[in-house]
């Protein structure tokens, strides 16, 4: 790290940071994010963020799950955006990616789903998390204007680097949609400035070098690196990776903005499936009941200075 | 098309990696500051004399360049047209082109201070390649393989295993190359202080497409002067097949600027375009973003990726190198297609003709090889790169014969 830290950015570095679009070409974002964020400062505690894929195991399935998150104590919503090939992700994820596929759903129903939520919530943020491809497949201008009109508040694209802006995060910020940053213990103080560019909404910190799913971080480890994001930046701070138990994310709500929890819940939608992978009555009702343990969890923790 | 003709085909990628819109780094922020580095550090070791020279040794020594240049004299005699000659990369040690590839980046590697090897195969010839340098420069490498290919090709899972390697099966998405790709990826991103991950074909993210077409330009450099030698002039036209594209662009790579070279890829129909399956990315696909980069790719109006289809395990990639995708929009290099049994014809013919057994993959550009040199003059000189020999594929095609080994 230190040697690394002694070295001179490069020309690439230098211009993906004059590539950060100014406050007044960006366009107004729904505020959801914000307002969010906001109220957890206000009660002294940090959020919980729920991932699910979407329409896993099926459309129905999946929006009796999103439309019961929020009551169950989710504070913002991740929902999968499925994809054929899932590189960040470990298998439980893949396998929800691969169910939502099998049973139908694409980008244009990903985008209905939060419709329908958002006819009933008009409050919790939703941010889509995902690859790339679909969304250029479906054309960039196109998703950014029905994502909009869906009530979509951010986005996570994992393989779209700073180095990639111009794909989508720079249409996203002029068209007013966050564009959430993943960082992670690979990104030292020198490159944490181009990751920070154009970032939006709040930062995604992915506590382990790894796929989701897999181990967990050190407290500690974390509460350090929390802490030198925040000396880069003003936006709240989410952690995410690894993080399964109510006291794991308890514990990570007192260091970090929120907690995001993913695969665990998804393992419950698997465990909830008949031998045909139809879910059994009941699967929603199993992953709310973990969720509602989670926010426990979280709402217990007091938040440190 | 209205693509601008460029001053030179030669000079991409830009500093981002682009070739024309191609190309890029589509990959999670964990991999970004490692893949800066692999960057950097290869383009100081390209200026290295001393990595050049060990590069040299080892290509000369241990695989067995330069690889000849063959007149396939009873070929061209059938044919009655183009002199049709062959580069004999099949010759190398492990039997084909990769390991012009593996030696380079080993070494890139080593010179790195890395002290992990991971690697994707789907034919298995690359993660032979890779398990030979890892024994020989004694670093621990695990190869990882769809379960659907392991079955098909046995002898090379076995050969890995010989040879140290650890072959772990990829049961994930389809089992097949491109889900071994997303694994070795997998591994990557989780071990990523300590692994280099030796990408074997001109794609994933910058600077591997670049990288591994400059370690397999040795190739064409090479047909340069042999031809020179042979003919006392450049080829006319060069034949090579493609899967992900870096046996073919070795061999192009060198000859892009010169325009009276005529150059053509050969991607496999399996079945037949028309079919739906096939691994022909670019006569069948259209273009998105897998794997690290942009290119042409098989998926459906839902960016969903499709499964490849070929007899020959090395063709079977739903996508193919952006600086090909560069090249077919750009018009520079033609992209045409042979079948799966237009690829068998082949593959038998050149057994009987030469005694030659080329592998599946190159008996797809020999097929092509079959339908365009009859039709030029005799004095037309055409190179084809024999890049990898049948010995593997022996099982395959007698299974396809109906013969019981």
């Amino acid at each position: 790290m230190s040697e690394r830290a002694t070295q001179p950015r490069t020309a690439a570095d230098l211009a993906i940071q004059e590539r950060q679009v100014p406050e007044r070409e960006r366009g107004a974002d729904s505020g959801r994010i914000r307002a969010r964020f906001d109220r957890l400062k206000a009660e002294g505690r940090g959020g919980l963020v729920t991932f699910v894929t979407a329409g896993d195991p099926d459309f129905e399935t999946g929006a009796e799950l999103l439309a019961g998150l929020p009551d169950a104590g989710a504070d913002l919503i991740e929902l999968g955006i499925p994809f054929s090939d899932p590189m960040a992700d470990g298998p439980a994820i893949q396998q929800g990616s691969l169910r939502a596929l099998r049973a139908g759903m694409t980008l244009r129903r990903t985008l209905d789903l939060v419709a329908g939520f958002r006819e009933r919530d008009g409050d919790t943020p939703v941010v889509l998390m995902g690859y790339y491809n679909p969304i250029y497949a479906y054309g960039v201008e196109r998703f950014l204007a029905d994502a909009q009109a869906a009530g979509v508040d951010g986005l996570i694209i994992v393989d779209l680097p700073p180095e990639e802006d111009v794909e989508l995060c720079i249409p996203a910020l002029k068209a007013g949609v966050n564009f959430i940053r993943l960082a992670t213990p690979t990104t030292d103080d020198n490159r944490l400035p181009a990751v920070l560019t154009n970032t939006s909404g709040f930062v995604y910190y992915v506590s382990i070098a790894g796929i989701t799913g897999t181990r967990a971080a050190a407290d500690q480890q974390v509460a350090e690196a929390v802490e030198r994001l925040r000396r880069h930046t003003d936006l709240p701070v989410a952690v995410g990776f690894g993080i399964r138990t109510p006291e794991q994310a308890a514990k990570i709500a007192e260091i970090a903005d929120a907690a995001v929890v993913g695969s665990a819940l998804v393992e419950t939608v698997a465990a909830n499936l008949n031998a045909d992978g139809t879910p059994k009555t009941g699967c929603a009702r199993a992953v709310l009941d973990q969720v509602r343990a989670l926010a426990d969890g979280v709402r217990g923790a007091v938040k440190q200075a | 098309m209205t693509v601008e003709r460029p001053n030179t085909f030669a000079s991409g990628p830009d500093e981002f990696g682009h070739f024309g819109i191609f190309g890029g780094r589509f990959v999670a922020e964990t991999l970004m500051p490692l893949i800066l580095e692999v960057e950097r550090a290869f383009n100081e070791a390209r200026e290295d004399p001393e990595f050049l020279r060990e590069l040299d040794v080892y290509s000369r020594t241990y695989v067995g360049r330069p690889s000849p240049l063959y007149f396939a004299e009873r070929i061209t005699e059938e044919l009655g047209g183009a002199k049709v000659y062959f580069k004999r990369d099949e010759l190398n040690h492990t039997g084909a082109h990769k390991i012009n590839n593996t030696l380079g980046q080993i070494l890139l590697a080593r010179r790195m201070g890395k002290t992990r090897i991971i690697a994707e195969t789907g034919a298995g010839q690359h993660g032979v390649a890779t398990a030979t340098v890892c024994a020989r420069f004694n670093l621990p490498c695990v190869v990882y393989m769809g379960r659907t290919d392991m079955e098909r090709q046995s002898a090379n899972v076995f050969r890995m295993k010989l040879l140290g390697a650890e072959v772990v099966p990829v049961d994930s998405g389809t089992a097949t190359l491109k889900d071994a790709m997303n694994e070795a990826i997998r591994d990557w991103v989780a071990n990523v202080e300590n692994t280099f991950y030796i990408i074997g074909t001109v794609a994933g993210p910058h600077p591997y497409p670049y990288m591994v077409r400059e370690f397999q330009s040795v190739i064409g450099q090479e047909v340069r002067w042999q031809m020179q030698e042979a003919e006392g002039r450049l080829p006319d036209s060069l034949v090579a097949c493609i899967g992900g594209g870096s046996n073919a662009l070795g061999l192009f790579h060198p000859f892009l600027d010169d325009a009276e070279v005529d150059i053509y890829g050969v991607e496999a129909a399996g079945h037949g375009i028309e079919s739906g399956e096939h691994a022909a990315s670019l006569n069948g696909g259209r273009p998105g973003v897998l794997h690290g980069n942009r290119t042409y790719l098989l998926q459906t109006g839902d960016g969903q990726i499709l499964d490849a289809y070929s007899i020959s395990a090395g063709l079977d990639y739903p996508g193919i190198g952006p600086e090909h995708a560069w090249l077919h929009e750009s018009g520079r290099v033609t992209y045409l297609s042979a079948s799966d049994q237009e690829a068998l014809d082949a593959f038998q013919w050149c057994t009987r003709k030469e005694g030659i057994i080329p592998a599946l993959e190159p008996a797809h550009a020999l097929a092509v090889v079959r339908k365009l040199a009859p039709e030029l003059p005799r004095d037309h000189l055409m190179v084809m790169n024999m890049c990898g020999r049948g010995d593997k594929d022996v099982a395959t095609v007698a299974k396809r014969l109906g013969v019981e080994l």
